[in-house]
């Protein structure tokens, strides 16, 4: 036998292996916990979104969702609330008080899904409303009709936002999105009344999604708008800056000139 | 045969003409330099008069654009999330104006920020002439006037933001008719009257219409030329000073510096809500959507200048109805409306009061600095707190929001406020005015602090006072001064319910009063000071060396 | 002046202060008083504000002319009042600003005392005044002759009489407008606006639905009187939560309850239901009723519950009325209760 020779290490070898390495652990790790775009409840998503939900939301609405000391019962609810609420911050809740703020979104869009198809296999409820129905071009018309008799008396006439009793409130509405909009008129989230699609059909709910969006994308053709808040707004303005804008002029009208 | 030179200039000869039929040498004689006195705080009322102008030109615009009529019709406009909406004619023309119209949204604009500085002006001119006193004789019945006046502004805003029946001001009127319904007896018929039927109707726009272009703008027009020819008649008050006394007036003449000075402050007022419109929207009526019974939007508050009243609907306890055989009487409604009206009744004859008490029936031109009327201005103090705590209880809800707060605990509070409000204004403005008295007494014997301390020959150190001149003095000095009125019997030996009573009132007034320094106080605080003393206060002080 | 001095100074004192008037303080001079180029700085000042003013009106003319308002573009509406509002703000802010400036720089800030006269008239125009009077009265025997004053007097009490009551068709009588509703035994409840019937399995738990009742939406006449009376509230709450009087137990259906929308206070719509705590705000002025106990008043200045009105399910399952709602609704009045 000939004595081998001893393997020559080429300089670039180490950089291969590296390389090949990272590729495969990464490529490895990339198909084992891959995202279920394929697939809304997914069987892999559903597990994927039960880890989540026993690491960051069992502590209050309980191991199976059935609620506890913090938290209701998410059976039911359907992926719809946990879109809305997980989507816009609201959850995880944070101090108690009347009611949940908005706040900075915790999770990623896929983390989100996962949670909400774990939630949705719990019972049957509301669904991640489907696109045809978030577009803007519905009919404002109706949709603004719609809004002041359902909406406006707690969100303000464009959506500015109102005052419920004992700290509770019903938030303003511009920068949400179409598909919040949505979730949160099939869900009700806290003391917002449920509009199911018997009350809202989904056309309804387009409707009034294109009257928001046309009303926040076109501003007022008067000027800067203080608010949307109305007579007390205008008043303060009044008082403010209008007279106190006039008297100045009285003052330096009546001075001695130099 | 006249010895009377022809005129040869253009002007010369249109004065000729002119004055050949209106006696317009006459008047110019008589007014042309007729002497107004000079200080900003007298221009509120022309704030308020030109605002009217300004309410009255755009509003004549606006007539000619808009439709007074609740009848049926289908929005066909530029704005496309009311297109096809079923809506008063009313809403459509107003939307029009606002939209499809040139100049028809700047004048609206311009219109509602004029009305609400008019009013507000109004206000801010009738507490001007409250804290200074100048309602007094000779001008007690031109207060009722400016009062009418003020109320008669409020009518015509309300009527005016009624007009577009937009779903704001309509919630407006269904409050209103809610609390016409209430008064016993007659509540019934008058909402039916008012609104020709059941509410809404089809007639309580055409009729606040002719309210608000013809009955209301006549009587304050009427009002107000009651209300300048007795401030011409009486002539301007003035504030106290040098040279000014109850028997002159010191100012500018009419011709030419008041002609420019007001001609260009109309131009000014004129002008800034001109711009104030361009930038900033007013009532966006295409926002609330036509008037309808079902629909609400949150936030709901009228003007600024109605906003008093909500503000008492809202803050009066619940659960007050009231039944006499059978009958009701809503006391969450007639509360309100009683203690509003008390509230304007005081407003309108506290000059009878405050005559009464002082019993001073001379003329009074010059004014008071509110300090020296310490009670008055306490009183004022009290009922702008009272009206304010109304005003603030009208935003409850957008308090509630904007502070995060508890919509119930902000409400309790200003029930809470509403009384006792009123009472630490009232205590602590009479306070604060006679400190000030004291102050104002202290620099007028005693000069004012320089901050430099002399030592004395004999080791002593004081600060050096710097006497005020005798302009400044006088003005310190030169105010009215009452004591309280003593019970005396009548001719037949008896002390009325009426006399105890205005002794007891005056008691109030006067009791604490600080009084004006007196010319013996005068030189004996004088008197104390040493020569050496006053001489090195005029002496400059030292330049201290530099040490090199 | 004597005649100020005339009248009684109440409860005055008559403190003798430290010095008496020392009259107008002497005149401050300005710069445009002493300077001639100062003077001429003010009214170059002056001239231009006065040019702005006239590049400002011819700004506003264009802002009108420039922006057509062609259907559907706000963007032009937004300009037109824009350029407009500001070139009348310019316009009028330089002759403003001119002719005030002009006053305080140029013309003379003397100031000048005029004598005031009383208010109250001379002895001698008070005696002919009193003589004028006296004569009138003379001449035409007002105060002579009795009967003709005492029935003027009448005459004129009487004579606006009719021009009050000329005014008595300004509106029908009420009747008993104010007690009954469009609401009848069998009357669908539906959506509002659109008019759909409701079905009640369509009211799920936490829902509300917005009602009218069936017809109100083709009314022809009189649609918005009858909705302001009309309008209810339609609320499924979980039976268990619902407390219920014996005598309207049968109003419900299952935990759906229908209310008055007119809020007993002055009458807003009562439109903001809380989920959860099940009360009902009234956003005008705060009134609170809680749903789940006949709607009874809990916060706020409303003195009445909201009327319920008695639902039940017709053989197809949509929702109808029972009846009319058996008291008024809305605002309390004076014969409510009659």
């Amino acid at each position: 036998m000939n004595p081998q020779k001893p393997m020559r290490r080429r300089p670039w070898a180490l950089g291969v292996v590296i390389f090949l390495g990272l590729i495969l652990s990464g490529g490895g790790y990339a198909a084992a916990t891959q995202t279920f775009e394929a697939e809304f409840g997914s069987p892999e998503q559903v597990e994927e979104g039960r880890k989540l939900f026993l690491a960051n939301c069992a502590s209050c609405h309980g191991t199976n969702g059935e609620g506890a000391i913090g938290g209701p019962s998410l059976i039911g609810v359907g992926a719809a609330s946990v879109d809305f609420q997980v989507g816009t911050g609201r959850m995880p809740g944070q101090a108690s008080g009347p009611q949940l703020y908005k706040k900075p979104v915790q999770f990623t869009e896929e983390q989100i899904a996962a949670m909400a198809a774990y939630v949705a296999s719990l019972a049957p409820g509301p669904a991640i409303p489907p696109e045809e129905y978030l577009r803007t071009d519905g009919d404002p018309t109706h949709g603004g009709e719609l809004f002041r008799i359902n909406c406006a008396m707690c969100h303000n006439a464009v959506g500015a936002g109102g005052a419920l009793t004992e700290g509770k409130f019903a938030p303003a509405l511009d920068g949400v999105t179409e598909k919040h909009i949505y979730e949160a008129m099939v869900t009700g989230p806290q003391n917002m009344p449920v509009f199911n699609d018997a009350n809202l059909t989904p056309e309804d709910k387009k409707d009034i999604i294109t009257y928001l969006k046309y009303v926040e994308e076109n501003g007022s053709v008067g000027g800067f708008e203080l608010g949307s808040i109305g007579p007390v707004a205008e008043g303060l303005f009044t008082w403010i800056f209008g007279l106190g804008f006039i008297i100045a002029i009285t003052v330096w009208l009546g001075a001695k000139a130099n | 045969m006249s010895s009377v030179t022809e005129p040869t200039t253009a002007v010369g000869k249109t004065a000729d003409y002119l004055d050949d039929r209106l006696s317009l040498g006459t008047v110019i004689k008589q007014f042309g330099r007729k002497v107004f006195p000079d200080h900003w705080s007298f221009m509120l009322g022309e704030v308020a008069l030109w605002s009217f102008v300004v309410v009255v030109l755009s509003g004549t615009f606006l007539t000619f654009f808009y439709e007074p009529s609740m009848a049926h019709t289908y929005y066909d406009g530029s704005y496309a999330p009311l297109k096809g909406a079923e809506m008063t004619v009313a809403y459509a023309s107003s939307l029009d104006i606002s939209f499809d119209i040139r100049g028809g949204l700047i004048m609206r604009q311009i219109h509602h920020w004029g009305a609400l500085i008019f009013v507000a002006a109004s206000g801010l001119h009738m507490l001007r002439v409250f804290f200074t006193g100048a309602f007094r004789k000779p001008r007690e019945l031109n207060w009722v006037i400016g009062f009418l006046l003020f109320l008669m502004g409020m009518g015509a805003g309300f009527t005016g933001y009624s007009l577009p029946d937009d779903l704001l001001s309509g919630n407006g009127l269904r409050i209103i008719d809610g609390m016409i319904k209430g008064i016993p007896v007659i509540g019934p018929a008058v909402s039916s009257g008012f609104f020709g039927g059941e509410f809404p109707g089809t007639e309580v726009i055409p009729r606040l219409y002719s309210l608000h272009i013809m009955i209301l703008p006549a009587l304050i027009i009427a009002l107000l030329a009651a209300h300048l020819l007795l401030l011409v008649i009486h002539m301007h008050t003035h504030y106290p000073g040098p040279g000014r006394r109850d028997d002159n007036v010191v100012g500018y003449p009419l011709m030419p510096v008041y002609v420019a000075k007001a001609g260009g402050f109309f131009f000014l007022v004129f002008g800034v809500i001109a711009a104030i419109s361009a930038l900033f929207t007013i009532n966006p009526i295409w926002n609330y959507g036509p008037y309808d019974p079902s629909p609400v939007s949150a936030g709901t508050q009228p003007d600024w200048y109605i906003g008093w009243l909500d503000g008492a609907l809202r803050l009066a306890p619940g659960g007050l109805d009231v039944a006499i055989f059978g009958y009701v009487i809503p006391m969450g409604v007639m509360l309100p409306i009683i203690v509003s009206l008390v509230f304007l009744v005081l407003v309108a004859v506290y000059p009878f009061i405050e005559a009464w008490v002082t019993g001073d029936k001379r003329d009074h031109h010059v004014l008071d600095r509110p300090r020296n009327a310490p009670t008055r201005t306490a009183i004022g103090a009290a009922g702008v707190t009272f009206y304010a705590v109304l005003w603030a209880g009208a935003s409850t809800d957008l308090i509630a929001i904007f502070f995060q707060m508890s919509l119930n605990h902000v409400l309790t509070a200003m029930q809470v406020l509403l009384v006792i409000g009123p009472v630490i204004a009232y205590w602590v403005t009479k306070r604060a005015c006679l400190a000030l008295q004291r102050k104002d007494r202290e620099i007028a014997l005693h000069g004012r602090e320089t901050g430099r301390v002399v030592r004395l020959p004999h080791g002593e150190y004081i600060e050096v006072h710097e006497p005020v001149d005798k302009y400044e003095l006088w003005k310190l000095v030169d105010f009215k001064d009452y004591e309280p009125i003593m019970p005396r019997p009548n001719k037949k030996g008896k002390i009325t319910v009426g006399t105890k009573l205005r002794s007891a009132i005056s008691k109030i007034y006067f009791e604490d009063r600080i009084a004006p320094v007196s010319k013996a106080e005068y030189e004996l605080a004088h008197a104390d000071h040493a020569p050496a003393i006053e001489e090195r206060a005029k002496r400059k002080p030292k330049q201290l060396k530099k040490k090199l | 002046m004597s005649e100020v001095q005339k009248y009684d100074s109440g409860s005055a004192t008559n403190i003798e202060r430290p010095i008496s008037d020392p009259g107008i303080e002497p005149h401050r001079v300005r710069m445009t008083d002493k300077s001639e180029k100062h003077a001429k700085t003010a009214e170059r000042q002056i001239s231009f504000m006065f040019l702005v003013s006239i590049v400002g009106a011819i700004i506003a003319v264009w802002g009108f002319v420039a922006f057509p308002i062609v259907g559907g573009d706000l963007s032009a509406t937004r300009n037109n009042a824009f350029w407009m509002g500001i070139g009348m703000a310019l316009s009028l802010l330089g002759i403003g600003f001119g002719a005030v400036h002009w006053a305080k720089t140029l013309m003379p800030d003397n100031e000048v005392s005029e004598s005031r006269h009383p208010a109250r008239s001379s002895d001698e125009a008070r005696a002919k005044a009193i003589e004028i009077v006296k004569l009138a009265d003379g001449e035409s025997g007002f105060t002579r002759r009795k009967l003709i004053r005492r029935t003027l007097y009448g005459a004129l009490a009487f004579f606006p009489i009719p021009a009050v009551v000329i005014f008595g068709d300004l509106g029908p009588q009420v009747g008993d407008t104010l007690k009954h509703t469009m609401w009848r035994a069998g009357t669908r409840l539906t959506k509002d606006p659109t008019g759909i019937p409701i079905k009640a399995s369509e009211v799920t738990i936490g829902s509300v639905f917005h009602v009218i009742p069936e017809g109100l939406k083709d009314l022809e006449e009189h649609k918005l009187e009858e909705k302001a009376k009309a309008a209810v509230l339609l609320v499924r709450v979980n039976p268990g939560e619902l407390k219920e009087d014996p005598e309207k137990a049968n109003w419900s259906y299952d935990g759906i309850v229908a209310y008055s929308k007119i809020c007993t206070h002055v009458g807003c719509p009562v439109a903001l239901y809380e989920q959860h705590t099940h009360h009902l705000l009234c956003p005008c002025h705060q009134s609170t009723f809680d749903l789940a106990d006949h709607c009874k008043v809990v916060f706020g200045p409303a003195a009445r519950p909201l009327p319920q009105l008695p639902i039940a399910v017709d053989d197809e399952g949509y929702l109808v009325a029972q009846s009319d709602f058996l008291e008024p609704i809305g605002p309390s009045f004076w014969d409510i209760r009659k």
